[in-house]
């Protein structure tokens, strides 16, 4: 049987003579007999690694990956972008990979250093001078942000725009179940938003914040002057979700006045791994910095003056304050932001820009032909798209991708599928069933874009 | 060090005394000396203009920002990344994991975190572009293989737990102990009850307490008695209608298995609340014993601790819940199911594995199907130790940190001295009053010695812990290596010599002031 303890049976025999024991069996004379597991497991038996390798590459051989033949133009929060083989191998450097919590910074300022620097660039990216080390994924992010809102507020509601991620104000609803807030989704129309006018606002139902997504789950920049305004007569705080590729041409979260911004960071050198793990990034200002979720690694010296770094403020956390803490966040996504930070440094300023103007153009170039289309249309209008967009055709999409997998493309996503209801208003049952949600990232050539184009009238057909 | 005194050493086992172990193992005192100097960051070392990127040719037509976006919603100028070149790149991350201690490089005895070898295996078969490339959109018929090998993880662990059905979204042990509490609240609901409060012990994990507040209950605190375990009488006392139910660790947090765990289970079922079972000290009770079994209605696993997926430097990690018959049908959805319609041999119009959410669904916990990466890693794990394996796994690692209770009893003080399960409570109590040694300084002084440092400071009610877990990867020559280290720390100590410096000196940094972190807070290099 394989495995990796390295006793020797002789070992193991002289160690039980030192403990003046007869059996491994007497090591667990404390768990009661009836309780024990009679006859073992009931799991097949172990087999050696050559063989269980054999038997995931069937399972491997049973999934249609982006890598082998379905051309990925599949978004929505996951996105199949390059990978450079630097990145690949400095990210799976043993030293990142078999580590733990910095408990001991003496000997971890290595990948202090590195959250250190992934802080930075989140920061650059928000716009936002405070950024902590890691949450789960953007759905976490989320979650904690809205808490962080909470938390400063007497309000007990948050109104969430319905351009959020579906899934995420799923994660979010569920997550919060157990507090009784007052979560209000606010329909998108025509792609944008429809919150209601500052000047028909009360304040009796103040929400904590304002979420709304930049660009959002369909793909549109929104206005986001207008939520800035509400938050202020509101006195709520501006919580911008934030496509952090699309932050290498856009105006920053922080710019635009929000006080915290979340995003899904899987786009920086992780795979799409069937949707995990991924990366929680959340920035915030100042205000809130006691308030923010896991960890935080700060600069300071050591005992000799020499530069050092170590998580700080750690009187937020869970293991310090217990029922009293925010959050109850503790391992995170380290090593996953370890490779944001890799992989931005390797994009640079230039080439973060390059990233997302080259998903931009191909998104365009690919729009452009698709609408030309006869029977196929934008869902969201004239609304101003980047990276992503959603498109109604005459068959529902789910018929769409199949169709289009025979030629070799994951053609999208199929916005039937929407779990938490409603997305656009302006959108009904049997257009949602016809609405397909396609990206387009810097790997698509030309050639693959014609193809897909191809494809996709002749599947779009009844 | 001298290996002399290593090979000679009497401990009571005249077989051990006569055997040359050869030379003691697990210590990173071989790695490079690395100066006093430290890192640059990747900011300091970029020059403007300078860059590594390369792109794929698309010959996609090109559009200047503005005909792509309107002017107000661009940047005037793109966010500051680093720019360095590629060579800069692989030499400040390189030199950076050089700062870093791991388990690939020696011993890592960090209590309550089961950090054990992590086989290279697991990592390869994730690599696999067939699975690591999947798009977690795909159309069920398109990656039966990743439901497969879900469902496959799924039983396995239902197997292991004892428990009949279970949720792999969350990402983590803290948002597995939401997820199930949150499980809890909603099991009480559709009973029409609203109790208020759930019953943590004291030596609890950090994570139990805000878990619970963040499922919108009070905690109840239970204290531990002098045998550092659950006494029924005192849980009986707090359990009454208002009580949702008990979150336990067992092993617990002292790594004491709970004697009385039936008799709890029953005063537990009894006041109608549910258990809880905090999965991060599974390691220990692999094929001895199931949580199911014991009485507990909800369980979640530490799949990075108890099934070596490796911890990344804190994450990913994966924190599965699996339930009880009465809660399945509240589980996160969706999940993925073997397809009861399923014609054999299977076709994409009726696949043999499915989504399925719930009937009385929670809703999800994770963006998309939890952190498959990691969880396909414990499979592979899992499939290569099969139940005698894992059997051996709990058996190894309950021998090992036995054998270092013993070994080292008469140096440091055991507040609970008895056979222990994976992991045992040090204190250095007394220690602190003979000679002011601290359980910080012991942990200092054990970087110096080449060992990463047990958790110190926990479980809270033990003064000065020192909490070790060996895992059952450590070889009886590592074992006797750090124990001679932790005795060599009090013995220089003792002689008013060498370990009175301020520890540690050896390591990459000296020790870090962090209140000096905390006053002046410098998050970013912004604000420098």
């Amino acid at each position: 049987m394989p495995d990796y303890t390295p006793h020797t049976d002789e070992e193991i025999a002289s160690m039980l003579r030192f403990l003046k024991l007869e059996s491994v069996d007497d090591l667990f004379n404390s768990i009661p007999v009836a309780i024990r597991t009679a006859g073992g497991l009931a799991l097949s038996p172990g087999i050696p690694e050559p063989d269980v390798t054999a038997r995931m590459n069937e399972l491997a051989r049973a999934n249609r990956s982006g890598a082998e033949d379905l051309i990925c133009f599949a978004g929505g929060g996951a996105y199949d972008h390059v990978i450079p083989p630097v990145v690949s191998a400095l990210a799976s450097r043993s030293e990142f990979v078999t580590s733990y919590t910095p408990y001991q910074p003496e000997v971890a300022q290595g990948v202090l250093q590195a959250i250190f620097e992934f802080q930075t660039v989140v920061s650059r990216l928000f716009g936002l001078p405070i950024a902590n080390a890691s949450l789960y994924d953007g759905s976490s992010a989320l979650v904690e942000s809205v808490s962080m809102s909470l938390a400063g507020s007497t309000s007990r509601s948050a109104w969430i725009s319905s351009g959020v991620h579906p899934q995420w104000r799923s994660v979010l609803s569920t997550l919060t179940r157990g507090r009784e807030l007052d979560l209000r989704t606010f329909a998108l129309v025509n792609g944008e938003t429809e919150w209601p006018e500052v000047d028909r606002l009360g304040k009796e139902s103040s929400p904590s914040a304002l979420v709304v997504a930049y660009p959002n789950y369909l793909g549109c920049l929104e206005e986001l002057d207008r939520v800035r305004k509400i938050c202020d007569h509101l006195g709520a705080a501006m919580i911008v979700v934030v496509d952090p590729v699309a932050a290498g041409i856009l105006r920053t979260a922080g710019d635009w006045g929000a006080d915290i911004a979340v995003g899904e960071g899987q786009a920086f050198g992780n795979p799409l791994g069937f949707g995990g793990p991924y990366l929680g990034m959340l920035a915030c200002t100042q205000d809130y910095v006691r308030r923010l979720p896991g960890r935080l690694v700060g600069e300071t010296t050591d005992s000799e003056g020499t530069r050092a770094y170590v998580t700080t403020l750690r009187a937020r956390e869970q293991d310090i304050r217990r029922e009293k803490a925010t959050s109850n966040v503790c391992t995170n996504q380290t090593l996953m932001a370890i490779t944001a930070a890799i992989q931005l440094s390797w994009l640079g300023r230039q080439g973060l820009r390059e990233l997302a103007l080259r998903c931009a153009r191909g998104t365009r170039y690919l729009r452009d032909r698709l609408v030309d289309i006869e029977g196929v249309e934008m869902v969201t209008g004239d609304a101003p798209v980047l990276r992503e967009f959603a498109l109604r055709t005459r068959i529902p999409s789910s018929k769409l991708i199949t169709r289009m997998a025979e030629s070799g493309f994951l053609a999208g996503i199929a916005l039937e599928n929407l779990t938490a209801g409603k997305c656009d208003e302006s959108i009904t049952r049997s257009d949602l069933e016809r609405s397909i949600l396609i990206s387009v990232t810097e790997k698509r050539t030309r050639q693959e874009i014609d193809a897909y184009a191809d494809a996709f009238e002749k599947a779009s057909q009844p | 060090m001298s290996t002399e005194g290593f090979n000679t050493v009497d401990r009571g086992d005249t077989d051990l005394a006569k055997k040359a172990y050869g030379m003691p193992g697990g210590r990173a005192a071989s790695i490079p000396s690395l100066g006093r100097e430290f890192e640059p960051t990747i900011f300091e070392l970029s020059s403007p203009g300078r860059s590594s990127h390369q792109f794929p040719t698309t010959n996609i037509p090109e559009f200047a920002p503005d005909e792509l976006v309107p002017a107000h919603h661009l940047a005037k100028a793109s966010p500051q990344m680093p720019e360095v070149s590629e060579r800069d790149l692989v030499g400040h991350f390189t030199r950076l994991s050089h700062r870093q201690f791991s388990v690939d490089l020696g011993a890592y005895p960090l209590g309550s975190c089961t950090m054990k070898y992590n086989p290279k295996v697991c990592d390869s078969v994730v690599a696999m572009p067939g699975i690591r490339d999947v798009h977690p959109g795909t159309p069920s018929a398109m990656c039966q293989g990743w439901l497969e090998l879900l469902v496959e993880l799924e039983e396995a662990l239902c197997e292991i737990t004892g428990m009949a059905a279970a949720t792999l979204q969350p990402a983590a042990g803290a948002a597995g102990e939401l997820t199930g509490l949150l499980l809890m609240r909603a099991f009480h609901e559709a009973k029409g009850a609203r109790p208020k409060r759930v019953v943590v012990p004291d030596s609890a994990h950090g994570t139990n307490p805000a878990s619970v507040s963040l499922a919108g209950y009070e905690v109840t605190t239970v204290k531990s008695d002098e045998r550092g375990c659950i006494n029924v009488a005192d849980l009986r006392e707090v359990l009454d209608s208002d009580v949702a139910g008990i979150m336990l660790t067992n092993p617990n947090t002292l790594g004491l298995f709970e004697e009385d765990i039936v008799a709890i289970a029953d005063a537990v079922h009894e006041a109608g609340a549910l258990l809880y079972y905090d999965g991060a000290n599974l390691n220990a009770i692999l094929g001895v014993t199931r949580p199911g079994d014991m009485g507990f209605d909800i369980v979640h696993m530490n799949l990075h601790k108890t099934f070596a997926t490796p911890h990344g430097g804190g994450g990913p990690g994966a924190g599965p819940v699996a339930v009880s018959e009465r809660l399945k049908s509240f589980l996160p959805g969706p999940r993925p199911v073997r397809n009861p319609g399923s014609e054999s041999p299977p076709d994409w119009q009726s696949p043999q594995f499915v989504w399925e959410t719930p009937q009385n669904s929670i809703g999800r916990v994770h963006s998309w199907h939890g952190n498959a990466l990691v969880l396909a890693r414990a499979l592979t794990y899992i499939w290569i130790h099969g139940g005698d394996g894992l059997l051996k796994v709990a058996q190894r690692a309950v021998l090992n940190a036995n054998w270092l209770r013993v070994r080292l009893s008469e140096t440091y003080d055991v507040p609970f001295n008895r056979t222990c399960m994976h992991e045992v409570v040090f204190s250095a109590a007394s220690l602190k009053k003979r000679l002011g040694l601290t359980a910080l300084d012991i942990a200092k002084h054990l970087l110096d010695e080449g060992f990463h440092s047990p958790t110190v400071y926990f479980p809270l009610i033990v003064n000065e812990a020192l909490m070790i877990e060996p895992t059952e990867t450590e070889s009886v020559q590592t074992l006797e290596a750090l124990a001679e280290a932790l005795e060599r720390i009090v013995d220089a100590t003792d002689d008013g010599g060498d370990a009175s410096y301020r520890a540690p000196r050896n390591t990459p940094v000296k020790r870090v002031d962090e209140a000096k972190a905390a006053r002046r807070l410098v998050p970013t290099f912004d604000a420098r």
